[in-house]
């Protein structure tokens, strides 16, 4: 156990003292945060850019009250659109709009024109055109003098919501999934499979480099004279392991904060630009109540949390641990070059791919079968389960695959050392695959 | 005298030959022994069964008269035939890992290690890393990871191989020095002319099986062919009895001749006395190991 703890620390230590590590560890999280600041700044400069826009509105129906907007400002003129059209440049406008005609209460459609130096955005094309609908709908609705609590109880806004099956609904309200908890979710369980799908071949295959080092480098063999080739094994694998997880660690805190800076830096009345203005109205339109970035948040925060992170790790862990010990194995039969382990990589990559292509299946249909299956099969689990976790599985399912997956760890780690303490002693040979399993059988 | 290890009728099976059949042999405590063999004939695989690396699958080993366990690998120091060290690790963090291996503190091993690098006078090559060291000196360090943890038994597979002379020296005085201070030395290889310098006594195998032990001299007497080499001025004494004699070398500087079973050198002594030969010098050959080893192998 002693002799185990020493290998774990040294995997450890010289690796996460290595240049590239921390170059890779503090500057991952940092360019994410600049990409953010970039965009943000954009996002923010773009905002900042109002649009002074004159009006010359022949129908006067139109006025600056139902037409305005946080970063339009509209201001009405009696002048004649000739002149203004020579004019409103100088005069410190951006764009000229001109409404030409009155519209009559049937007119389905009017055409409008503007006049401005540069071409105009299509979202701020958009947002001018649904400004200006609007107003002319209230100023229908006035002609018309239909009752305006009559108008508005006709429209009827339909939001499907997840039902809950159940009887006990007031119990579940908590998980009850809204659409945008959907998106959220869908977006978090992609995240998390293509996390793991990268665990998986990064850390996976720095065991197994290690493993051909030792072994090509023929310190193995001095350092099986002191430990166990089990020892060894579990000890490289182990400490790989705490490298991901420091990483991730690091990575996490790093990411929080640097977004919270970011974040802090840009408010979000800086963000507001024809394009988040329009997200944010549709975001508004599926909830009828409150401001859609707190609502994004609430759904976030909403999340089951308790059940998600927790689970993640020991997914992250589990996976990890199956993966690299096959990794570790495959390693041990190389004798010389990169090009050998191919045959064996093979089988352990088709089904990470298979995994990783397996996600939007479990997200589109998180309870059917397809999900079930990929998130109890010990090979798939790791990347599915967390693809999972975001639409709140059935407990008992999590708990089902999580002893399915130790159980799984204890077997595959048994089956590399296997492997692994024949593997380590063969040079100058090519292993097939009826040999491997031959290993297994060997007597110690 | 008491033996540091024993080996009885160790066998070691690999699934299409046998690597280890049948082999015995003691060694004394405190001896330099030889285990001697080609190429592929079981040395290392019976160097792995003592260093617990693999087990035998029958027979009994003892180390110092206790039978072999877990606990043994840290009495021993293994210095294989195909060894290594990590390319990007510093020499002293390198050897406070490996010697933390063996069962040693972490203080205790800084002392081992830096009395060690004194004795090579190499301390200032603690924060070196071993990419950066030439061959020699690597080797250098392999020999400090092999004795720092001042083993009991000290097994040494072909440690000479890829050193130049001056290193091969450098280790030979250490080998020495070690075997001055009482320990045991277990020295393989199949070079038998480095066996010659160094080894008290060997056991000498063979696809497998034991094929010859004992005490180097000892052996070398057993299978003397009273070869005798004579240096004379005079004429070349053709006519000498074919019968009593045969003339195994011949050159301008010396003749091997070979006395025939029931007779003695005195005889060819006589024999070249009486024809007034002047005798410059007159001398048993002994047969090398190389020699006996090759007709061992061949009957």
């Amino acid at each position: 156990m002693n002799k185990l703890w020493i290998i774990l620390k040294r995997e450890y230590l010289t690796r996460v003292k290595k240049k590239s590590f921390i170059l890779v560890t503090l500057l991952t999280p940092l360019g994410i945060g600049l990409i953010a600041f970039v965009a943000g700044y954009f996002a923010s400069k773009a905002g900042k850019t109002e649009k002074n826009i004159i009006v010359k509105d022949e129908s006067r129906i139109l006025n600056a009250e139902n037409l305005s907007s946080t970063y339009m400002q509209f201001t009405f003129s009696d002048q004649e659109i000739d002149a203004l059209k020579k004019s409103y440049i100088a005069d410190g406008y951006d764009i000229l709009l001109y409404l030409d005609e009155k519209p009559n209460l049937d007119q389905q459609r009017i055409d409008m024109y503007y006049f401005s130096k540069d071409k105009l955005s299509l979202p701020t094309l958009e947002s001018i055109e649904r400004r200006v609908s609007r107003a002319i709908r209230s100023y229908k609705v006035d002609q018309t003098q239909i009752d305006k609590t009559l108008l508005e109880s006709l429209e009827t806004s339909v939001n499907l919501e997840n039902g809950i099956a159940s009887d006990s609904d007031e119990e579940t309200e908590g998980s009850k999934a809204s659409k945008v908890s959907t998106i959220i979710s869908t977006v978090l369980s992609y995240g998390m499979g293509f996390l793991m799908y990268m665990v998986i071949f990064i850390f996976g295959s720095m065991v197994m480099r290690s493993v051909m080092e030792e072994k090509i480098n023929r310190i193995v063999e001095v350092i099986i004279s002191s430990v166990k080739p089990f020892q060894l094994m579990l000890g490289k694998i182990l400490g790989v392991g705490l490298v991901g997880l420091t990483q991730l660690g690091i990575w996490i805190i790093l990411i929080i904060i640097i977004m919270t800076v970011v974040g802090s830096y840009f408010t979000p009345e800086s963000m507001v630009t024809p394009e988040t203005q329009m997200a944010m109205d549709r975001v508004q339109e599926m909830n009828q109540d409150g401001d859609a970035f707190a609502n994004i948040l609430k759904e976030f925060t909403a999340l089951n949390w308790w059940l998600i992170l927790p689970s993640f790790i020991i997914f992250f862990l589990g996976g990890f641990l199956i993966y690299s010990s096959l990794f570790a194995a495959i390693g041990s039969t190389i004798s010389d070059d990169l090009g050998e382990a191919q045959q064996f990589m093979l089988p352990i990559i088709v089904p990470v791919i298979i995994a990783f292509v397996m996600i939007p299946a479990v997200f589109n249909d998180p309870d059917g079968p397809i999900a079930i299956f990929g998130s109890m099969f010990p090979l798939f689990s790791p990347i599915l389960m967390p693809a999972r976790l975001p639409f709140d599985p059935p407990v008992w399912q999590v708990l089902l695959s999580i002893l399915i997956l130790i159980a799984s760890i204890i077997f595959f780690i048994w089956l590399a050392a296997r492997i692994y303490r024949v593997g380590i002693f063969m040079y100058g040979k090519k292993v097939s695959w009826k040999e491997l399993s031959k290993w297994l059988f060997y007597k110690g | 005298m008491q033996n540091i290890l024993s080996l009885h009728n160790v066998v070691k099976n690999y699934h299409n030959h046998k690597a280890v059949d049948e082999v015995s042999f003691d060694v004394r405590k405190g001896s330099i022994f030889g285990l001697l063999g080609p190429n592929g004939a079981g040395k290392t695989s019976l160097i792995r069964i003592i260093t617990t690396i693999t087990g035998a699958d029958s027979g009994e080993i003892f180390l110092d008269g206790e039978k072999l366990n877990l606990d043994h690998p840290s009495q021993i120091g293994y210095m294989p035939e195909e060894r290594g060290l990590y390319k990007k690790m510093k020499v002293g963090e390198q050897l406070m890992y490996l010697a933390q291996l063996k069962g040693l503190t972490p203080a205790h091993a800084k002392s081992n290690i830096k009395s060690w690098l004194e004795k090579f006078e190499i301390t200032d090559w603690w924060n070196k890393k071993i990419e950066e060291l030439s061959k020699g000196m690597q080797q250098k360090i392999q020999f400090i990871a092999t004795v720092m943890h001042d083993p009991k038994l000290l097994i040494l597979d072909e440690p000479f191989s890829g050193l130049d002379p001056v290193n091969t020296n450098l280790i030979k005085d250490e080998i020495r020095e070690l075997h001055r201070q009482g320990k045991s030395i277990i020295f393989s290889t199949h070079r038998m002319e480095q066996v010659e310098e160094i080894c008290e006594d060997i056991v000498l195998i063979n696809r497998g099986k034991k094929v010859l032990e004992g005490n180097l001299e000892n052996i070398k007497y057993k299978f003397k062919e009273n070869i005798f080499k004579v240096e004379f001025d005079g004429q070349l004494p053709y006519d000498i009895s074919r019968e009593t004699f045969e003339v195994v070398e011949d050159n301008d500087a010396h003749l091997l001749i070979k006395v025939k079973e029931g007779h003695n050198s005195n005889e060819l002594l006589r024999t070249l006395i009486d024809r007034n030969i002047i005798i410059k010098s007159y001398q048993e050959v002994l047969p090398t190991i190389n020699e006996i080893f090759i007709k061992q192998v061949e009957n």
